[in-house]
Parts: structure tokens; sequence; C-alpha cells
């Protein structure tokens, strides 16, 4: 009788193993091995023909550290990271309050809001190129009818980064308005009315019962607005390259440019390394306090 | 007069958000001296269109675009099924901790490893080729998560009674456990072809010729500066990339949102 039941039990951990393994095999030809592979490389020098590489340890990130480029980058991320998160995630909380509000034109309004989320990146760059162009760019002409003189909002360094995060706001808002606008869906209706009979304003009943509610979807957004603040840089590859002099180049394109124009993949892979440490950091903060606060819910 | 103002500042958004949109459709269709202008009542033309069109093999491209997103979409169905099921319904020891291992891929995220994936993939002779393209999308964690909810759901009785009838570990999977997830699936479709429609850093590294090439890269190459083309061309050319999927949007907007949010919300 036993027998018969760890049999069946050895059955179903076989069939277990056999369902997982196209996908583990997968998961770590395209995922952990390459991950792998990136820690190692980081720690080899480059290769050229007459020297072979050779091991040298943290000698990559010193040399990494030591390039003034690669601080620019990455303050430049920081400052990416520091305008579009909380202004796409605010915009998106106000899309959403309005999107669920009964105002005219609702539907017209969220299919607005949420179309630039399903436009390609590279697309959508293509659009705003007409907003940006020096000569007849849709700003300056704007400019023009306010007697400001036209301004090459993509080819200097104090602006092409801001322009660079203004695209990005653009796509993120209204991606991230839809799941404040699934969360708002399920604020009980008597609420409402329960803080209307109590008299209060529609600005205390937003501060202090909406948006309380609304806490853990905007940590989940939070974190994917951080994972995407490293992820999109399509943009920069039709509105700046990264120029003018680096001025809006940020970490994935960097990384980009020194493994397939450099050539220089130890580099390359020590960056993605530090991107890799970052990306962990923020795993371990989703499933050990977020997962926590959701389940609470 | 307050009570006008929110939804009036709720348009003004809207009309602010789509208006890139509707410059680069009204561009698309003047000629480049009326575009840049803006005269308004200037004649309409299709002359943007012939010059895209005559410019670089769309009809190839939209065909990668169309392949490579239908062969994700097949991969990972079939690799996250398999996977969400022996995650969800199968008992063996360290699949929780495998499961963890599995999750982790959700930020290790492709597109940061494209360093190494290149080197990956030309070890396997997938450079340049519209598999090449799809193998790192297939087994996305993302899908083993959502397809494991959605296996998990599906009341155990039904799986006993399929037993009864006869059925064996993947007779059960395919007859009691895909159909019972038919709309996970169809919200987990919609975002797999809107993200791979639109991907654009990996396609651009793996592919080097005009047979592999996903749109958005001949898009990218055929807008490019040094290809000299003017602004009311390159909006006729990104009009008609983004016709498709903009289209299928509209008429099935109910479901993309709906699909975004199940795929999001978990």
């Amino acid at each position: 009788m036993t027998d018969a039941f760890t049999l069946e039990r050895r059955r179903r951990a076989l069939h277990g193993w056999l369902l997982l393994s196209p996908a583990l095999i997968m998961l770590a030809t395209f995922a952990f091995y390459p991950s792998l592979a990136t820690v190692i490389t980081s720690l080899w020098s480059r290769g050229t023909r007459r020297n072979p590489a050779e091991f040298i340890g943290l000698e990559n990130y010193r040399y990494l550290f030591d390039d003034p480029t690669f601080w620019q980058v990455v303050s430049n991320n920081l400052f990416y990271a520091a305008v579009t998160i909380p202004v796409s995630m605010a915009l998106a909380l106000v899309m959403a309050l309005w999107a669920n509000a009964r105002i005219p034109a609702r539907s017209f309004i969220r299919t607005a809001y949420f179309t630039p989320t399903v436009l390609p990146m590279i697309a959508a760059a293509n659009l705003w190129l007409f907003f940006y162009t020096p000569s007849f760019g849709i700003l300056n002409q704007i400019g023009a009818l306010f007697g400001a003189g036209p301004v090459n909002w993509l080819g200097q360094p104090d602006t092409a980064l801001w322009a660079i995060c203004v695209m990005t706001i653009w796509k993120e808002a209204g991606f991230f308005m839809v799941f404040y606008l699934a969360a708002l869906q399920t604020i009980p209706p008597d609420l409402q009315e329960a803080a209307e009979i109590e008299g209060a304003s529609r600005w205390t009943y937003t501060r202090r019962i909406v948006l309380p509610l609304l806490m853990p979807t905007t940590l989940f957004i939070l974190v994917n607005a951080m994972i995407n603040s490293v992820k999109l840089i399509d943009h920069l590859f039709i509105l700046t390259k990264g120029g003018p002099s680096d001025s809006s180049k940020l970490i994935l394109y960097y990384i980009w440019e020194n493994a397939f124009a450099f050539f220089d993949r130890p580099s390359a892979a020590a960056m993605t390394v530090l991107v890799l440490l970052l990306l962990g950091a923020l795993a371990a903060f989703q499933f050990l306090v977020l997962d926590r606060r959701v389940h609470y819910r | 007069m307050i009570r006008y103002l929110e939804p009036a500042a709720a348009l003004l958004l809207a009309l602010l958000w789509i208006s890139p949109l509707i410059f680069a459709l009204w561009a698309a269709f003047h000629n480049v001296g009326d575009a840049v202008n803006f005269r308004l009542g200037a004649p309409l033309t299709l002359d943007n269109f012939r010059t895209v069109w005559a410019g670089a093999p769309w009809l190839r491209y939209f065909f990668n675009t169309f392949l490579l997103v239908t062969l994700i979409l097949a991969g990972q169905f079939l690799l996250c099924t398999l996977a969400g099921y022996a995650f969800a319904q199968t008992e063996f020891r360290g699949r929780d901790a495998l499961f963890i291992l599995v999750l982790m891929q959700l930020f290790i995220l492709p597109e940061v490893l494209i360093v190494e994936n290149y080197r990956v993939a030309a070890s396997l002779g997938l450079l340049d080729s519209i598999l090449g393209i799809g193998a790192p999308y297939m087994a996305s964690a993302f899908g083993i998560f959502l397809m494991r909810q959605a296996f998990k759901s599906v009341p155990k009785e039904l799986e006993e009674a399929a037993r009864v009838e006869g059925c064996g570990t993947l007779g059960v999977l395919w007859r009691v456990y895909v159909p019972a997830a038919r709309p996970t699936y169809l919200a987990y479709a919609l975002v797999s072809v809107a993200t791979h429609w639109n991907n654009f850093l990996w396609p651009l590294i793996v592919t080097n010729s005009p047979s592999t090439r996903p749109l958005t890269v001949g898009l990218s190459l055929f807008a490019a500066p040094e290809n000299g083309v003017d602004i009311a061309v390159i909006s006729a050319a990104t009009v008609m990339v983004i016709a498709p999927l903009l289209v299928g949007f509209l008429i099935f907007q109910r479901q993309f949102v709906q699909a975004f949010l199940t795929a999001g919300v978990k």
C-alpha cells in the first residue's frame, strides 16, 4: 500500500520536472547563464589578437569608476529616474481620478491617456521629433507666438535630458493610470457617501480615504517605474543618441554603446553587473517588503 | 465655474496627450512645406506614403514582425503552460525554491543582458534570425507566474473527474486546465503581442539584414538622419508602422486595458 503511494508520488515528481524542463532550459540559456557569464566577463581583460584576455580581478570596475563618462551617465540616469518616476505617477493618479469621475467625453479621455502605451517607443520618438526639431519644431513655433527665440531642445546639454524625460513621462503615465483606475473601481461607493454625509470635502475624501487605499497599487507602480527608468531608452536612438556631449546618455544605452560600438565587452559587462545588483536589490524589496503588504490586503 | 474647470482640464490633457499623434497624422498627408508651416488649408497628398513605400522593404518588415510576435507567443504559450502547470498542480521537493529562482528572472531583464545574450545567440547560430530575436523572451517568468495563478484557481474536482475518465497528466492539462484559463491566455497574448511588436533594442542588436529585421528596427534605419528623409516622410512611415496596432487597439480597447490589468495586477 505504502509502496504504491510512494510510487505515485515519484511519478508525479517526475512529471513535474518533465513539465518544467523546457522552460528551465530556456531560462538557464538566456537568463541564468548569461548573468553568470556577465560576472565572469567583467573580471577579465579585453582580449585582443595579440594579448589574450586574462583575469584581472576588479580592474574593470576601477577603470569604470575612473571614467568620468560613467559618472555622468549614472547621474543622468538618477536624474531621469528622479524626474520621470514621481511626475508620471502623479499624473497617472490624476488621470485615473478624472477617468473614473463622471465627466463628459470620459471614454475619449481614457483612450487618449492610454494610447501612448501601445505605440512603439521608436515610433513615438519620431512623433516627438516634430515637437523638438530646432527650425520648425512645434515647441518653437508656439514659443515664437509668445516672442520666445528658437531653442534647440535636443541639441544643447541643458535641455536634451529634459526632452527625453518629457517623452518618457508621456509614454508611461497612461500605462500607470490603468492600475490606479482598476484600484479606484474596487473602492466601495458607500465610503464616498459616508464621507459626504460627514461633510468631508472631496479633497479630504481623496487624501484621507482614497490615497491610503491606493497605497499597495502605488508601491506596485513604483517598482515598475524604477525598472522602467533602467529599461526605457529606445527613444535615445532617435532623439539624441546620448548627446550632446553625453548629456542625455543613460546607463543601458552606454552599455549598448560599449559593447556594440566601442567593442569593449568587459566594461559593458562590469556595468551590467552593477545594474543587475541594483535590480536584485529592487527584487528583494518587492518580495520582502511589498508582497507582505499586498497580502495583508 | 469650478464645476467646469476639472472636465476642461481633463479634456485639455487628453488633447495634449494625443497631439503628437494628431500632428504626425496630419503631416503624413501633406507635403513638407505645408506640414512645417501648418498651412491648415493645404491640399492632401499621398506622396509621402509613396516615398516611404519605395524607400525600404516594408512588406518584408511587416512580415518579419508578424512572424516574430507569432513565434514568441507560441513559444511562450507552450513553455509557460507546462511550467505554470508544474508549479500549480504537481508536488515535488525543491519546487518552491525553484519558483523563486524563476521569479528572479522578472528582474533580470533580457534588455540588460544584451552583452552575453549576444554571445549565447552567436554560439547557438541564432544571430540574424527571427528565432534569435524571440528565443530570450520565450521562457518568460512573468508568463509562468500568470499561468500558475490561473491554474491554481481551477477546482481540483475537475482534475479528479478527468483522471477517473482516464486522462493522463498532459490530458488533464489539455482538457481541463487550458480551457479553464482561456481569459488569461487572451490577456497574456495581447500584452505579449503589444510588447514584442514594439521591442527595439534586442532586435537591433541581433539582426543585420532586411530579411530578418522587424518593423521597429526598419523604421529607425529609415528615419535616421543619414537617410536624408524629411519630417513629413518620417511621419508617413511612422503612421504606417503604428497603424495596425493602433487600429487593433481602438477596436479592442476594452480587452486591451483589461489585459494589461490582468497581466499587471496579478
